[in-house]
């Protein structure tokens, strides 16, 4: 397979640190745009945090230290001069349990727009509300009750609408930190059609623990162990024939 | 052999953890029946000996509202109706309470009555000014002691020498209730007026006033002050050895005796500063001074209480960290907040020691009307009426009691209120 695609993302030894204990060891990948990248491994590999070092969430843990080079659209992130704010309003985040605000279902996906300022009049906010839903694939069922309180859909709905609010910014990445793992099987085969739409228009970056997920919505898939990339490719060869024999040894359940 | 000696082990163990787990039961409830008894006693103590202060005493006195005597003419002012002689008025009618009364009687039935008696007279005639060159049968305030005689607080067996009231007086007294021409009714006093030398007119009024211009002021000063703070060292603050030492300081301040924080209203608000002596914009900062640790301690528990998602949930979509702290954490911890400012209030609301050593135990007859009038507040209220030799304040501070206990209800009922009314499950 020919990489047709740019990369949007090129990670370059990345170092993180908690404290003294070291969570990522000379991370370097790169990410190609309009794809999704699935990270997998097991509990406690580093694939979380090198996914919320993309977006400098990382910051938020005070003990936490990244070093190392991050470009994304060849621009540099790792540095103190990097503005968080558009970062973070240009790589949308899903989380592993969905965390609405406790606010009306319409709040919730208007509030980015409207702190970035992106819609001038109130009918342009609603423009922008009802395709965000739309595109998120949860317009229909909840088109009747905007302003009932986000916290009241299901689970898998939540999800959505917490996809819904972070498209509705105009990111250019999606991360999502295992945004299956809270849901039911329906729930999860629903975000999983959703993800395969999304793709068209973003790049997207998901952490999964299930490896069947990976296969199913990723085109290039890598493997955390310990902190360390063992391998990265096309998510075809990943599962079929892999050159490192714990890559081996994970796929088929014999750790993790 | 061996499996039935375990069996039977086993069984005999579980016979005594069962009995333990009852007998623990029990404790649990004999010391609840116990903090309940206490509450009881206490309740009923102070609601046995302060219900009577509800209601005054009242005598009937028949009044002539002459003309010539009051000094008076139909076309009169209110300006010279103040100046009229009420008290000539008042003279006759006490006179004339029985016939035939001799000069010493008279002396005597005098102190029967309130000396509020003019002020009730004149006030009278000032909302009915038709009644001149009438006769109007009036209910005027009892003295205290026959208040407190008939109230049975105070007891006629009592040695003639040790009493307040003489025989003579008790024999007018009893006259009085044949005749019908004494009640009780209630006492609009305790609630409509300050306090006073004279028990039968001395109100809470002064003192529930000042007590609510003080808590206005600790809540002026302390809501923003703890919010600030507490987001601060919740949100944004560094994580180091100075905002440790502040945090560990917050708690030894909460635990600070508050008389200390009246010397320090003393020392440094009256004497450096210059406030106004015995007001409530001092009492009211000492206070606040010594609530703000509770407050803020009460706010960041409430905000570290708020679920992180919802902080990194605005974050990841690019909101600011003040943005994502003011949209989103204060708002889910204002009920939280609020519940503490309220319990932080209640406490300033009961608090009596700081207040004495910034002079709001003065004597005050007026009700305050503004935060730098003099004023009292409620609980210095109670301990100079329970200071009082004279008996009817006695039954007065079981009722400012009352009321200062249905006060402090009232406001945990709000905290509950506000809390159940605002939070946000999700």
């Amino acid at each position: 397979m020919v990489d047709k695609n740019n990369t949007k993302i090129l990670a370059k030894d990345v170092d993180v640190f908690y404290s003294e204990k070291q969570a990522l060891n000379k991370i370097s990948m790169d990410i190609k745009e309009k794809e999704v990248t699935a990270l997998i491994g097991p509990s406690g590999c580093g694939k979380s945090t090198f996914l919320r070092c993309i977006n400098r969430m990382n910051d938020l843990i005070e003990i936490c230290k990244v070093s190392g080079s991050i470009k994304v659209d060849n621009e540099e992130i790792i540095s103190s001069a990097t503005d968080v704010v558009s970062l973070r309003s240009k790589i949308g985040m899903v989380f592993q349990k969905p965390n609405p605000f406790p606010k009306s279902i319409f709040d919730n996906v208007a509030y980015g727009p409207s702190i970035h300022g992106l819609a001038d009049t109130k009918s342009d906010l609603e423009n922008i509300v009802i395709t965000s839903l739309k595109k998120a694939g949860l317009y229909n069922e909840v088109k009747d009750r905007l302003n009932e309180p986000g916290t009241s859909l299901s689970g898998g709905q939540q999800q959505r609408l917490c996809i819904a609010r972070a498209i509705a910014v105009n990111p250019e990445i999606i991360l999502m930190d295992e945004p299956c793992s809270a849901l039911d099987p329906i729930a999860t085969a629903i975000i999983e059609e959703l993800i395969d739409e999304l793709r068209l228009n973003y790049t997207i970056i998901i952490v999964t623990h299930s490896m069947q997920q990976a296969a199913r919505v990723s085109q290039k898939t890598c493997f955390f162990h310990l902190g360390e990339l063992i391998e990265t490719g096309d998510t075809n060869k990943i599962f079929t024939n892999p050159d490192n024999t714990k890559t081996q040894d994970y796929i088929t359940g014999r750790f993790g | 052999m061996n499996s039935i000696v375990t069996q039977e082990r086993i069984i005999a163990l579980r016979k005594k953890r069962s009995a333990q787990d009852l007998r623990f039961k029990y404790y649990g409830f004999i010391a609840m029946c116990l903090a309940l008894a206490v509450l009881v006693f206490l309740l009923y103590s102070i609601f046995s000996r302060g219900f009577t202060a509800f209601q005054k005493t009242t005598i009937l006195l028949e009044i002539n509202y002459d003309q010539e005597v009051l000094k008076l003419t139909p076309d009169s002012t209110e300006k010279e109706i103040e100046k009229g002689k009420f008290f000539k008025v008042k003279k006759n009618a006490l006179n004339n309470v029985f016939e035939n009364l001799s000069k010493s009687d008279a002396k005597l039935i005098k102190k029967l009555f309130s000396t509020n008696i003019d002020n009730e007279i004149k006030n009278y005639f000032l909302n009915n000014p038709s009644v001149l060159n009438t006769k109007q049968k009036l209910w005027v305030t009892a003295h205290s002691n026959v208040d407190q005689m008939l109230k049975g607080n105070s007891s006629r067996d009592v040695p003639e020498d040790r009493r307040k009231l003489n025989d003579i007086q008790l024999s007018f007294i009893d006259q009085l209730v044949q005749e019908n021409r004494i009640q009780k009714e209630f006492n609009n006093f305790f609630f409509t007026r300050a306090d006073s030398r004279h028990p039968e007119i001395a109100g809470i009024a002064g003192s529930f006033m000042g007590s609510l211009l003080t808590l206005f002021v600790v809540f002026i000063l302390s809501f923003p002050i703890a919010i600030g703070a507490s987001v601060y060292l919740e949100e944004f603050a560094p994580k180091n050895k100075l905002t440790e030492l502040i945090e560990v300081n917050i708690s030894n301040l909460a635990a600070v005796p508050s008389i200390v924080f009246g010397l320090l209203g003393l020392g440094v608000l009256l004497n450096v500063f210059g406030f106004p002596r015995s007001t409530p914009l001092v009492g009211g900062t000492v206070l606040a001074l010594m609530t703000l640790p509770t407050i803020i301690i009460a706010c960041r528990a409430s905000l570290k209480a708020v679920p992180p998602s919802i902080k990194e949930g605005a974050l990841a979509i690019g909101a600011t960290k003040s943005q994502a702290v003011f949209h989103h954490v204060v708002p889910l911890a204002l009920p939280g907040t609020l519940t503490g400012t309220i319990i932080g209030l209640a406490q300033a609301l009961g608090e009596t020691a700081p207040l004495i050593m910034i002079g709001m135990v003065a004597f005050i007859p007026n009700i305050p009307t503004g935060i730098t009038e003099p004023s009292a507040s409620l609980p210095v209220q109670i301990f100079l009426w329970v200071e009082s030799a004279e008996r009817g304040f006695q039954e007065k501070s079981a009722a400012a009691i009352m009321i200062i206990l249905l006060f402090l209800f009232m406001m945990n009922a709000l905290a509950v209120y506000l809390r159940n009314r605002f939070e946000k499950k999700w």
